[in-house]
């Protein structure tokens, strides 16, 4: 495949989105929880409590919706402040009781609305950003479908980020990109190539820890083995002293792209 | 007047605007138009008023250096890590004749340096809208996180002016990573104790406002500065709609709630030192 049709793939709108992911590793032991308690509950972010194999887990996702009813409602999975304040809020809960936390990420972007902007879109951003870098627990972020700039972000400051096959992630759409440097959105297929956004670009850049194969049909074996994964990581992150685990999270992001400087 | 103007014909001569006849014939260099209320304004005269508007205050946007000269100490600045320069990591297209240009008017889009504010020592870090529009690119996101590493290090407090346009685009993935890679170096200094100040400027927009711009621990902004993490005109596209009138400005994000106050430039040197001063930090011996 082609970056751009990665891109296709990653937007598909019959792929699976995160209450899927919810559904087929944590089954009903999936405990939704709503709201920042400061202004509203964002429903472009479904967040809560589940059990993983023996160990809870909290799980916050960033959600499509699967048709038209649930795309209105979830906002097409951009989210608002009050989204990004609803999952520190609960990352904060899990720092609590030393909960691990996993984000499952697929947005275009953070919400650019009037409201948003009134709200503080960026200012909630930055304070995950912040917060999540020295959070005690554990974190992993899986792209599942769309990584949007900022507003992927701020579900990805992690201990390690991992990507399915068939997802991207990028500073800015290719769409947006083409139509800023080359004033023609058509050429958004080569400004997927240049943005380097497919998952194996990323592994490459060193961006990410690991790409999750993804079959044709995700089928429950493939959640089968992701859950073991996850778990492994995720526990293997939990022995760790929170101080060393906080020191290497910074370490990851401190060394990305500085390879050329010295 | 243009002297030769008699020997042009008569009718020429009529269609000079009124606003032009009693402008005095000066070089193109030597004075500017203030945007706002179209005032002409010589340029010695601006550089004198610390480039705002003689006639009605409108900030106009100074270069990195000029605003190194206008918050710290005469001669103190001592700039640190000014060898790193941009390069074209992701091979992207057209960025190596980008970057050439935006070197013929400055290094990179910031500066980073400790100085003395009012006789204090502090690290201060200048964007410079010359470059590329103050796009945070991996050099820009690495000056910063070295520039609060070293506070850190030196328990000094940190003074950023911020002025951007957001994420460099042609680091790809690379510059999305400079938010995170800031955001840790801050939250690090903060955990330390340590004072944070930003004096947002015209304009600080995306991922700048959504990362470092909106941590200090005191955000001060100047005076109708856009600061927003979607920029009006992304936001006009998506929802096709006019944006109420002074929508993203310094007084409406005051309004809103997200900064600590508007402060005109003239003041700012004054307010950051008191500022400084009550956090305990204390004028450095001489």
């Amino acid at each position: 495949m082609t970056a751009y049709e990665k891109v296709m793939a990653a937007r598909d709108a019959k792929k699976l989105t995160a209450v899927d992911y919810i559904a087929h590793m944590f089954g009903d032991s999936f405990i939704e929880l709503h709201g920042d308690r400061r202004f509203s509950d964002d429903r472009a972010i479904v967040a809560g409590l589940c059990m993983l194999y023996d160990t809870p887990l909290t799980v916050i996702g960033i959600e499509k919706g699967r048709n038209t009813k649930e795309r209105m409602e979830r906002n097409f999975g951009q989210a608002q402040p009050e989204g990004y304040r609803k999952a520190l809020r609960l990352m904060k809960q899990a720092e609590k009781f030393h909960r691990p936390v996993l984000c499952l990420v697929d947005t275009s972007g953070a919400y650019p609305g009037i409201g948003a902007e009134e709200r503080g879109q960026g200012q909630a951003i930055a304070e995950n950003l912040m917060e999540m870098m020295t959070l005690k627990t554990p974190i992993l972020t899986i792209l599942i479908g769309e990584g949007g700039s900022g507003g992927a972000l701020a579900l990805a400051v992690s201990d390690e980020v991992w990507m399915m096959e068939n997802s991207v992630y990028s500073v800015i759409s290719p769409e947006g990109c083409a139509s800023i440097l080359w004033k023609d959105s058509s050429k958004a297929p080569q400004a997927a190539e240049a943005l380097k956004m497919t998952a194996q670009d990323l592994f490459d850049l060193g961006v990410v820890e690991r790409i999750i194969r993804q079959p044709k049909a995700e089928d429950s074996a493939m959640f089968e083995s992701l859950k073991l994964l996850i778990s492994r990581t995720l526990e293997k992150n939990l022995s760790k002293p929170v101080d060393a685990l906080t020191e290497q999270r910074y370490a990851r992001f401190r060394k990305i792209g500085t390879a050329h400087l010295d | 007047m243009d002297f030769f103007a008699f020997v042009k014909p008569k009718n020429e001569l009529e269609t000079v605007p009124d606003s032009q006849q009693n402008v005095p014939f000066v070089p193109e260099e030597m004075w500017m138009k203030c945007p706002k209320c179209n005032t002409l304004l010589l340029t010695t005269d601006m550089e004198e008023n610390l480039n705002v508007c003689t006639k009605c205050g409108h900030h106009f946007r100074m270069s990195a250096k000029q605003r190194i000269h206008l918050m710290a100490d005469c001669d103190s600045f001592a700039e640190h890590d000014s060898e790193l320069r941009s390069s074209n990591i992701l091979d992207f297209p057209g960025y190596d004749k980008k970057l050439e240009k935006a070197r013929q008017k400055a290094n990179e889009s910031v500066i980073c340096g400790e100085c003395l504010i009012g006789g204090v020592k502090a690290v201060l870090c200048v964007m410079e809208a010359g470059f590329m529009m103050g796009s945070m690119g991996t050099v820009t996101g690495e000056k910063i996180t070295r520039a609060f590493e070293y506070a850190t290090e030196n328990r000094l407090p940190v003074v950023v002016c911020t002025v951007s346009g957001g994420a460099r685009m042609q680091e790809g993935i690379l510059s999305l990573m400079q938010m995170a890679k800031t955001s840790g170096a801050v939250k690090r200094h903060s955990d330390a104790g340590l004072l944070y100040i930003t004096v947002l400027t015209d304009p600080t927009t995306g991922g700048v406002t959504a990362s470092f711009a909106m941590e200090g621990d005191i955000i001060l902004a100047e005076p109708n500065t856009l600061v927003a993490f979607a920029g009006p005109r992304v936001i006009e596209q998506t929802m096709r709609q006019k944006l109420p009138k002074d929508f993203q400005t310094s007084e409406f994000v005051l309004q809103k709630g997200f900064i600590d106050a508007v402060v005109s430039r003239d003041k700012l040197k004054a307010t950051v030192i008191k500022l400084l001063k009550m956090h305990g930090y204390k004028e450095a011996a001489q």
